[in-house]
Parts: structure tokens; C-alpha cells; sequence
């Protein structure tokens, strides 16, 4: 092939794969857009605050207000995160200064399987057993009678579902403190314990919240295993062992009714809007603390 | 001193007991479901769609949801493999230097990563009601590749990343272009790392729900074109799980052990590649 031939093989190339690169850039857009315009016919006859920080849900009346999905969403995934940070920080400590690389070699592909396993499946695992074991022990603890259907059991299954990706984040965190600072302090006389509660925590401090935000940001927007385990009442929750509805569940259960009541897709639309704003800005901060670090390093 | 040492034994249990509650909730997991869905396995779950009462206990099994499943799967992984591999090459081979524009690239992707395939489905149905589209397999693999596009960018982004630098230089050197060193050189170096991404979507695509709910449907047929309606296994599972009779919801267990069994494999097979990469890299 001539020369020339090959050079604008290479620049159409070029182009062709600039356009995909935009393509896929530009759907964050698209997606936050197309959204927007099928939920705005509601900004029309609702208004904002009321959608947003009311709590009467009545479809058929147009009223639209979502607060108590709101406030679901947020009680199970921070009962997800408070199960889950304190195991994975144990954990990733673990792996990263004390696991020899036998332990290591069988640990982190299970980590991995655990990371690939469907929601469904741990969903039904929370069905099978962590409802029964709301129901039957953790609440008669508390004297309370539930029927497991809980923000409690939604929080156990999310926990364990975001254990991979904080373990994740963390043990890259962790690499990115110098090798010679561990040493440093090492050789000061400090045992390894000091050297992990003084030097290691604290240089990847804001790395494990970056961790911590993005689990967090994940088990927002987990929706099968939730719905199947949480109860799916409509209702301000007021403790977790109590039934919750959050927002992903909410519009996975009412897809089927989505276009038999006026304005009722614009509302799913909102609240999958709304979602996705959460989730987008929680990513945000954690990505801007991570990239942070990467340059301080490099 | 003494103090820190009795602290350092104390969370050196605590960290080994964390370990072990994260490595045995997962075993707890695989456990379950292989206790609880062995029993109602049968060859006729793996071999027939469901026939007329199958939701209130008579035969069948779920052909359909396995077959919707991999076509859904399939035609995604395909989808998204055409738009990923140009974006993997751009940031790695034209763009190799490190810019605020990469950067911005890589950002973009993981804000996008981020998002709740229950949102990614949202947005199928818009697109579904724009274009007039019913609940199909095309609307469900559509909605899909969106959502895998991410998981397979980075996947491949990141075995990418490790081809060291004077393999490219040396492609240059023998007069090569971009393209070419990007199709005979970079793609062939990582090949394994590429099938790994491929095989990591694949699973994703396979255990989706949220996505599919929207835009695939439900059907107890297997389809036979892109615009019929798809069923998929976890929906499967999760419709037979829903009702009251017992004999239906031990087949959810048992549908529950076919994807799992499904899902483990694809890992597995995953695992060798990359395994392989590791052997050829240099």
C-alpha cells in the first residue's frame, strides 16, 4: 500500500474514534437531558418543593411528593455504609500490611467473585436469610416485632454487596503511600501498628473517604436486591428496623402502571433524575479527592 | 509502647475476623444457593420454556429466561465492543501522552461507571418512547450496551496502560502509523487483557436487571426477532420468587443456581486470561 494510503487510513481513523470517544462522553449529557425533558411536564402543575421535600405520594391525585423515597434511599445505604466501612477498612489494612502473599493469592479472587455475583442472587441469599433473621432475632432484641422486610435487611445485603468496591479503592489508596515512608517511620522505632495509625491513615485519609463515597454512592443506586428485601412501604421511616421504599426500588416496582396515570412516567422519570444527580455528584467528589492523590504521587 | 502492641493484637483479630466475615458472607451466599436450588434442579429448568400454568406450579422450565439472557448479553457485549475498542485505542495509542483532555476522558467514564443501571434503564424507556420502540430484545440490548460501555472501557483501559512505552517507539521507528501500530501492536499485546474486559462485561450484562426491566419485558417465548420481547434470568428469578406457590419459588432457587453457576464460569474464565496476560507481559 502507498504511503499516502496509509497516512489517511491513519487520520480517518483518527477522526472515527475522536467521534466515539465524544459519543460516549456526551451520554452522561444525553442521559441527564433526556431525563430532564420527560419529567418536566411535573415542574408545570408541581412545584419543586413539593416534589422534593413533601411525603404525601398519591399518583392518582398528581401528588407528587418524594420525600419519604428520599429519606429510604439515604437510611439504607447509610446503614449499608456503616456495616461495611469499618469491615473493609479492617480488611484492607489486612491485605495491605500484614497478609503474606499466600493469603493474598486466595483472598483477592474471591473478593472478585463477590464483586461479579448478580443483585438478584443476593437478593434472593437476603430473602432466604436475613429477613428470617431480622425477623427472628435482631428484633425481638430490640422488642420490637418486624417482619424482617426491613431498612435493616436492605442495609445487611447493600453492605456486602459494596465490600468489593470499597476494598477495591482502598488497597489502591494504600499503594499510593510511599514504600519510604513506611520505612521512615519503621526505622524510628515506631512498630508496624504506630507506622499504620500514623503514617498510613493518616497520609490516605482523604483516599479511604473517596472510598467510602464511592461504596456509598454504589449502594445508592442498587435496586433489585433492595426491593427484595426492604418491604416497600410508602412511609417516612422512623428506625431502620421499620419497613423503607427507597427511590431505586420505587421505580423498578411501578414501571407497569408507568402510562396508565397522567404524568405518572414524568414522576418515575424525576425520581430517576434525581437519582442520578445524587449519584453523579457523589461520584464527583470522591473521583476530584482520588485524582488529587494520583497527581500528588506523580 | 506496651500499650501500642496489646492494640496492634487486639486489631490484628479484628482485622482477621473482618476478613473472615467478608470471605464467608460470600461462601454463605454461594452456599445458600446451591443447598437451597439443587434440590429443584431438573433437566427440564435447563431444556424447556415454560408451558401453560408453569406460575402456578405445573411443567416447564426457563429456557427462556437462559436463552433471552445470552442473547441480550451477547448483543451487547458486541455493541459496546465496537464503541469501547476506538475509545480504548484513542486514549492509548493517539492520545498516549497524559492531557487535561485524557483526563477529562477518564473522569467522564468513571462518572458513567458510577451510574445505577436502574437509571441507564430509566433512560432506555425514554429512548424506547422517542423512537416508538416497544419492550423488545433490541431495546433491552441497547439500554445494556450503555451500561456496559464503561466496565469495558476501563477494563481494557487499564491493560492498555501497561504496554511499555518502547514497544510503541520501536513501531514508530519501523515506519508504522498510529493505526497500525494500533492494530498490530497494541491490541495484539493485550488480546488476553481484551477478552478479560469482554468476558467481566459479559457477566455484568448477564446479571442485569434494573436495566432490562424497562426495555427487554418479559416473555415465556424465546424470541426469534429483535423486536419481540426478551425474558432474562434474573427477572426470571425474581418474577418466580414473587409468587405464593412453593414448587414456583424452588424454581427460583434453581434459576437462582443457573445464573450463579453461569456467572462463576464467565469469572473463571476470566481469571485465565488474565492469567495468561500476566505470562506475556513483559
Amino acid at each position: 500500500m502507498s504511503s499516502q494510503g496509509r497516512i489517511l487510513k491513519d487520520k480517518i481513523a483518527h477522526k472515527v474514534m475522536l467521534a466515539f470517544v465524544w459519543l460516549t462522553i456526551i451520554l452522561l449529557l444525553v442521559i441527564a437531558l433526556g431525563l430532564f425533558i420527560k419529567a418536566w411536564p411535573l415542574f408545570k402543575t408541581v412545584s419543586i418543593s413539593d416534589l422534593l421535600f413533601s411525603t404525601t405520594w398519591v399518583p392518582y391525585e398528581g401528588k407528587f411528593g418524594m420525600l419519604s423515597f428520599i429519606i429510604s434511599t439515604f437510611w439504607v445505604t447509610g446503614v449499608a455504609t456503616v456495616i461495611a466501612v469499618p469491615l473493609c477498612l479492617l480488611c484492607a489494612i489486612y491485605l495491605s500490611e500484614y497478609a503474606n502473599k499466600k493469603v493474598i493469592a486466595w483472598v483477592s479472587p474471591l473478593i472478585d467473585i463477590l464483586a461479579g455475583i448478580p443483585s438478584v442472587i443476593f437478593g434472593i441469599w437476603g430473602v432466604i436469610v436475613i429477613v428470617p433473621f431480622v425477623r427472628d432475632i435482631l428484633a425481638p432484641m430490640f422488642g420490637v416485632s418486624s417482619t424482617g422486610y426491613s431498612i435493616l435487611a436492605g442495609g445487611i445485603v447493600l453492605s456486602i454487596m459494596v465490600f468489593p468496591i470499597v476494598i477495591y479503592v482502598l488497597l489502591e489508596v494504600f499503594k499510593t503511600v510511599p514504600e519510604d515512608l513506611r520505612n521512615a517511620a519503621l526505622s524510628l522505632g515506631a512498630n508496624k501498628w504506630i507506622m499504620i495509625r500514623k503514617v498510613l491513615l493518616r497520609k490516605a485519609g482523604p483516599g479511604i473517604i473517596s472510598a467510602i463515597v464511592l461504596g456509598f454512592s454504589r449502594a445508592l443506586g442498587e435496586t433489585l436486591a433492595v426491593l427484595m428485601v426492604v418491604g416497600n412501604v410508602v412511609d417516612l421511616p422512623s428506625n431502620p428496623l421499620e419497613a423503607g421504599y427507597p427511590l431505586p426500588a420505587m421505580i423498578a416496582n411501578n414501571y407497569g402502571e408507568l402510562l396508565s396515570i397522567p404524568m405518572y412516567d414524568s414522576a418515575l422519570m424525576l425520581c430517576a433524575l434525581v437519582l442520578f444527580v445524587i449519584v453523579v455528584f457523589f461520584n464527583i467528589i470522591a473521583r476530584i479527592i482520588l485524582r488529587r492523590i494520583e497527581k500528588k504521587i506523580s | 509502647m506496651k500499650r501500642y502492641k496489646i492494640e496492634e493484637k487486639v486489631f490484628n483479630v479484628l482485622m482477621k475476623v473482618a476478613t473472615g466475615i467478608i470471605l464467608l458472607s460470600l461462601i454463605w451466599i454461594l452456599a445458600t444457593i446451591v443447598y437451597k436450588g439443587l434440590p429443584y434442579m431438573s433437566w427440564d429448568m435447563v431444556s424447556r420454556t415454560p408451558q401453560g400454568g408453569f406460575y402456578m406450579g405445573k411443567e416447564g422450565g426457563v429456557l427462556n429466561a437462559i436463552v433471552g439472557s445470552l442473547y441480550l448479553a451477547g448483543g451487547s457485549t458486541i455493541l459496546a465492543l465496537f464503541i469501547s475498542l476506538p475509545v480504548v485505542l484513542y486514549l492509548n495509542v493517539y492520545r498516549r501522552k497524559k492531557s487535561a483532555f485524557s483526563t477529562f476522558i477518564r473522569s467522564s467514564l468513571d462518572i458513567l461507571w458510577g451510574i445505577p443501571s436502574i437509571v441507564y434503564g430509566a433512560f432506555g424507556f425514554t429512548l424506547m418512547l422517542l423512537f416508538g420502540l416497544k419492550t423488545s430484545l433490541l431495546a433491552g440490548i441497547i439500554t445494556l450496551t450503555l451500561l456496559i460501555i464503561p466496565i469495558m472501557i476501563r477494563a481494557m483501559d487499564e491493560v492498555m496502560l501497561t504496554i511499555p512505552k518502547g514497544l510503541f517507539e520501536a513501531s514508530y521507528s519501523l515506519g508504522a502509523t498510529r493505526f497500525e501500530t494500533a492494530t498490530k501492536v497494541a491490541i495484539r499485546k493485550t488480546l488476553p487483557g481484551i477478552v478479560t474486559a469482554i468476558l467481566i462485561s459479559f457477566g455484568r450484562a448477564v446479571g442485569d436487571a434494573a436495566s432490562v426491566l424497562f426495555t427487554a419485558g418479559f416473555t415465556d417465548n424465546i424470541p426469534t426477532s429483535l423486536s419481540q420481547p426478551a425474558a432474562s434470568l434474573p427477572l426470571a428469578i425474581f418474577f418466580q420468587l414473587g409468587t405464593p406457590v412453593p414448587e414456583v419459588q424452588g424454581r427460583a432457587y434453581a434459576s437462582a443456581l443457573i445464573l450463579t453457576l453461569l456467572i462463576l464460569a464467565i469469572s473463571l474464565s476470566s481469571r485465565y486470561f488474565t492469567k495468561r496476560y500476566l505470562k506475556n507481559k513483559i
